[in-house]
C-alpha cells in the first residue's frame, strides 16, 4: 500500500476534504445518499460518476507522463471510439463493439507510440496530430451528425449499476486495481520511471526505453477508448464535435495535481485519480453553488493554484506560508 | 487557382454557349461554412431541396471553416458569373473588398444565417437570418401560457458563455416572462450546447432544489442539452414533459423523438430553410426589379407535442442533423 499511496498524497487529501467541505456549506444537502430505481442517488455519486472519463484518462497520462511524454490526443481518442461504439451497438453485441472500441483505441496508442517511441518525436507534437485530425475521423464517422442507439447492453454500461454503484465508477475501480497490479506488482512501474528519469542511461543500462514508451503510449489509448465509451453510453449518443473536447487537459492537470512531474521518473496512479477526483468535486460544487456561469473558470482557476501552492516545496502546506507570514512580520 | 478559376469560368461559358439556357433559370453560388453542426448540414440539404423545387442550378462550395476559402469560392462565383451569390459568413468582419468586387460584377450578394459588420451594409442585397432573442421570447411565453397564474421556477441551460445566441435567447425569455411575476428562473447554468453537459448540469439542478420537486419547468437554449436533461431527470425519478415541462430552441430531430415519448413539450425552430426566402427574395429582384428589406426575417415556429412530432421527426431525420 505504501508504494500505491505514498505519504506526498497528504497535500491532495487534504485539498479534497477542503473542497468537500466547501461543497457543503454551498449545498447541504452534498452528502444526502438515496436508492433510485436500483441506483445510488445523489451529489457524491455524481462526483464519481462524472469524475470517471477525467480519471480513466489520467490512469493512462499519467503513465505517459512518467517517461516524460504527453498525450494531447485522448478527448480526440474519446470522440473516435464513442462513435465507433455508437454507430455498431445497434447492430452487434457487446463484446464486438467493446472490442473494436478499445482496438481502435489501442491502434491510436500504437500510433503515436509509434511516432514518439520509433521517430523520436516530440511527443507534444507527435501526439498533437492525432489531436487534430483524430477529431476529424470521429467527425467521418459519425457524417458529423450526433449518432444515437437503443442498445440496453451498451447503455447499462453507461447508466447501469451494479449492487447499487453505477458502472462507469466500478469500471474505473477495476482500471486503477487493474493498472496498479501490473505496474506496482511487478518491476514495469519501476522501468517506466528510469525512462523518464533519463532514457540514454535507463538504455545503456538494458531497459527497453523503446518498449516502455510504446507501452504506455498503447494504455493511454486503451484507457481513452474506454472513457470515450463511456461517454457516449452515458448520454445514448457520440457526439463527435464535442466529446472528449479539451478533456486532455483535464487530464494533465489531475495528473498535475496528483504531485505527478511533467518532467517524468516517478508517479503515482492513486494520486493522478484522486486528482481527477478534486477537479470533478470542484466542477460539482461550482454547479451546485448557483453562481453565474461567467464565474465558472475562474473558480477553477483559484482552486487549482491553490491546490498546486499546497503542495509547493517551497511553501510546503499551510504550515509553511503560515511560518513565512510570520517570519516577514517586522 | 487563378487558372482553375479561369479553367472553370471558360467551361461554365462553354457550357452556357452550348446549351442556351431558360430565361427564367437561375445560377446561384453558395459559400457555405462547413461542417460544424448538425443543423449546417441540414441547411445545406435543405438548401439543395429548394433549389431542385425552383429550378435553380445551385452551386455550393464548402469553406471548410475558413473565410479564405470563402473569399477564394466568391471570387471563383463572380469570375463564372453567376446570377447570385449566398454566403453564409463564418465571421463577421474582413468581408469589404470581395463584396465589393460582386457589386461591380452586378452581382447581388444575400447573407445566410448569420450578418456581417456594419461597414457593409450597402454590399449585400439582404440578409436572411433568426432572430435569436425572438425565439427565445417564443419560448418564454409558451412557458407563460401553458402554466397559466400557478407559481413555477425554472431552471435555465444556457449556451455557451459569451456566444451571442446564447445571450439573446436568454434576453428574449427573460424579457418574456418578465411580465409574469408566477414564474422566476431559479438557476441559470451554462451546458455548452451539449448533451453531456446538458445532463451534468441537470443532475446538479435536481440535487439542488430539492430532488426536482421545486423545478416546475426546464429551459434549454437548444434541443441537445435538453436531451441530456431529459435522461437526468428520468434517472432522478422523474418524469420529464409531466412532473418537469420542457422548452427548448432549434427543433432538431431527436426532440421529436422525446416528444413521442411524452417526455419533452416544446421546441422554437431554427429553419435550416434559409435558402427559400433568399431565391425568392433574389427571383423577384432580377425578374422585376423589387428591392427587398435589408433584412428578411426567418420565422420561429413554435412546435409542441399537439404539433405531430412524429411527422416533424420523419421529414427532419434524412437532412444530416
Amino acid at each position: 500500500m505504501t508504494a500505491l499511496l505514498p505519504r506526498r498524497g497528504l497535500a491532495q487529501i487534504l485539498a479534497l476534504i477542503v473542497i468537500l467541505a466547501v461543497d457543503r456549506v454551498v449545498s447541504p444537502q452534498f452528502f444526502d445518499l438515496r436508492l433510485q430505481d436500483g441506483r445510488l442517488f445523489g451529489s457524491l455519486i455524481d462526483v464519481l460518476n462524472r469524475g470517471t472519463p477525467v480519471a480513466l484518462l489520467s490512469l493512462g497520462m499519467v503513465l505517459v507522463i512518467a517517461t516524460r511524454g504527453i498525450d494531447l490526443s485522448v478527448g480526440a481518442v474519446m470522440a473516435i471510439c464513442g462513435a465507433i461504439a455508437a454507430s455498431l451497438a445497434d447492430s452487434h453485441s457487446l463484446p464486438v463493439v467493446l472490442a473494436a472500441a478499445l482496438g481502435a483505441g489501442l491502434v491510436c496508442g500504437l500510433w503515436n507510440g509509434f511516432l514518439v517511441a520509433v521517430l523520436g518525436m516530440q511527443p507534444i507534437v507527435a501526439t498533437l496530430i492525432l489531436m487534430v485530425a483524430g477529431r476529424g475521423i470521429a467527425q467521418l464517422i459519425t457524417e458529423g451528425r450526433i449518432v444515437t442507439f437503443s442498445s440496453p447492453d451498451l447503455v447499462w454500461l453507461g447508466n447501469g449499476a451494479i449492487l447499487g454503484v453505477p458502472v462507469p465508477i466500478e469500471i474505473a475501480l477495476g482500471m486503477l486495481i487493474l493498472t496498479g497490479a501490473v505496474v506496482r506488482g511487478s518491476a514495469l512501474g519501476l522501468l517506466i520511471e528510469a525512462t523518464g528519469g533519463n532514457a540514454r542511461a535507463s538504455e545503456l543500462a538494458g531497459v527497453g526505453t523503446r518498449a516502455m514508451i510504446l507501452a504506455v503510449y498503447v494504455w493511454c489509448g486503451v484507457c481513452a477508448a474506454l472513457a470515450g465509451v463511456i461517454a457516449a453510453a452515458d448520454i445514448m449518443g457520440a457526439d463527435a464535435n464535442n466529446a472528449g473536447l479539451w478533456l486532455e487537459l483535464d487530464a494533465i492537470l489531475a495528473v498535475v495535481i496528483g504531485g505527478t512531474s511533467l518532467f517524468g521518473g516517478r508517479f503515482s496512479l492513486v494520486l493522478a485519480v484522486l486528482g481527477a477526483l478534486i477537479i470533478q468535486t470542484m466542477n460539482t460544487g461550482i454547479l451546485l453553488s448557483g453562481y453565474p456561469p461567467e464565474f465558472n473558470l475562474l473558480v477553477k482557476a483559484v482552486v487549482v493554484l491553490a491546490v498546486l501552492l499546497l503542495q509547493s516545496p517551497k511553501l510546503s502546506g499551510f504550515a509553511g506560508i503560515m511560518a513565512r507570514l510570520r517570519r516577514t512580520k517586522p | 487557382m487563378t487558372f482553375k478559376a479561369l479553367f472553370a469560368a471558360s467551361a461554365t461559358a462553354a457550357l452556357l454557349l452550348a446549351l442556351p439556357a431558360n430565361a427564367a433559370e437561375l445560377t446561384v453560388g453558395f459559400s457555405q461554412i462547413g461542417s460544424e453542426s448538425g443543423w449546417r448540414a441540414a441547411e445545406t440539404s435543405v438548401s439543395k431541396q429548394e433549389a431542385t423545387k425552383r429550378k435553380v442550378n445551385l452551386k455550393i462550395a464548402d469553406a471548410q471553416q475558413k473565410q479564405e476559402n470563402q473569399i477564394k469560392a466568391i471570387r471563383s462565383f463572380i469570375a463564372q458569373n453567376v446570377d447570385a451569390i449566398f454566403l453564409a459568413p463564418v465571421v463577421s468582419t474582413g468581408w469589404d473588398s470581395v463584396l465589393k468586387e460582386a457589386k461591380e460584377a452586378k452581382i447581388p450578394v444575400v447573407l445566410l444565417d448569420r450578418d456581417i459588420d456594419p461597414s457593409g451594409k450597402d454590399l449585400y442585397l439582404t440578409a436572411v437570418t433568426s432572430d435569436s432573442v425572438h425565439e427565445g421570447a417564443v419560448a418564454g411565453e409558451w412557458l407563460a401560457k401553458t402554466v397559466g397564474d400557478k407559481a413555477c421556477n425554472v431552471v435555465e441551460l444556457q449556451g455557451t458563455v459569451g456566444a451571442s445566441v446564447a445571450a439573446n435567447r436568454k434576453k428574449g425569455f427573460d424579457t418574456a416572462i418578465a411580465k409574469h411575476a408566477n414564474l422566476k428562473v431559479v438557476r441559470s447554468q451554462t451546458g455548452d450546447f451539449t448533451r453531456a453537459k446538458g445532463k451534468e448540469v441537470m443532475e446538479s439542478f435536481i440535487k439542488a432544489e430539492g430532488g426536482g420537486k421545486n423545478i416546475c419547468a426546464v429551459y434549454a437554449h437548444n434541443d441537445d442539452m435538453m436531451v441530456g436533461a431529459i435522461q437526468a431527470m428520468k434517472e432522478a425519478g422523474l418524469k420529464p414533459g409531466k412532473d418537469i415541462l420542457t422548452v427548448s430552441i432549434d427543433a432538431v430531430p431527436d426532440i421529436f423523438k422525446a416528444m413521442v415519448a411524452g417526455e419533452a413539450n416544446a421546441t422554437v425552430e431554427l429553419t435550416p430553410n434559409m435558402a427559400g426566402p433568399a431565391f425568392d427574395a433574389v427571383a423577384a429582384f432580377k425578374e422585376k426589379g423589387t428591392v427587398p428589406p435589408k433584412w428578411i426575417q426567418t420565422e420561429s415556429r413554435l412546435l409542441t407535442a399537439a404539433d405531430d412530432p412524429q411527422k416533424e421527426y420523419d421529414s427532419k431525420k434524412g437532412l444530416g442533423y
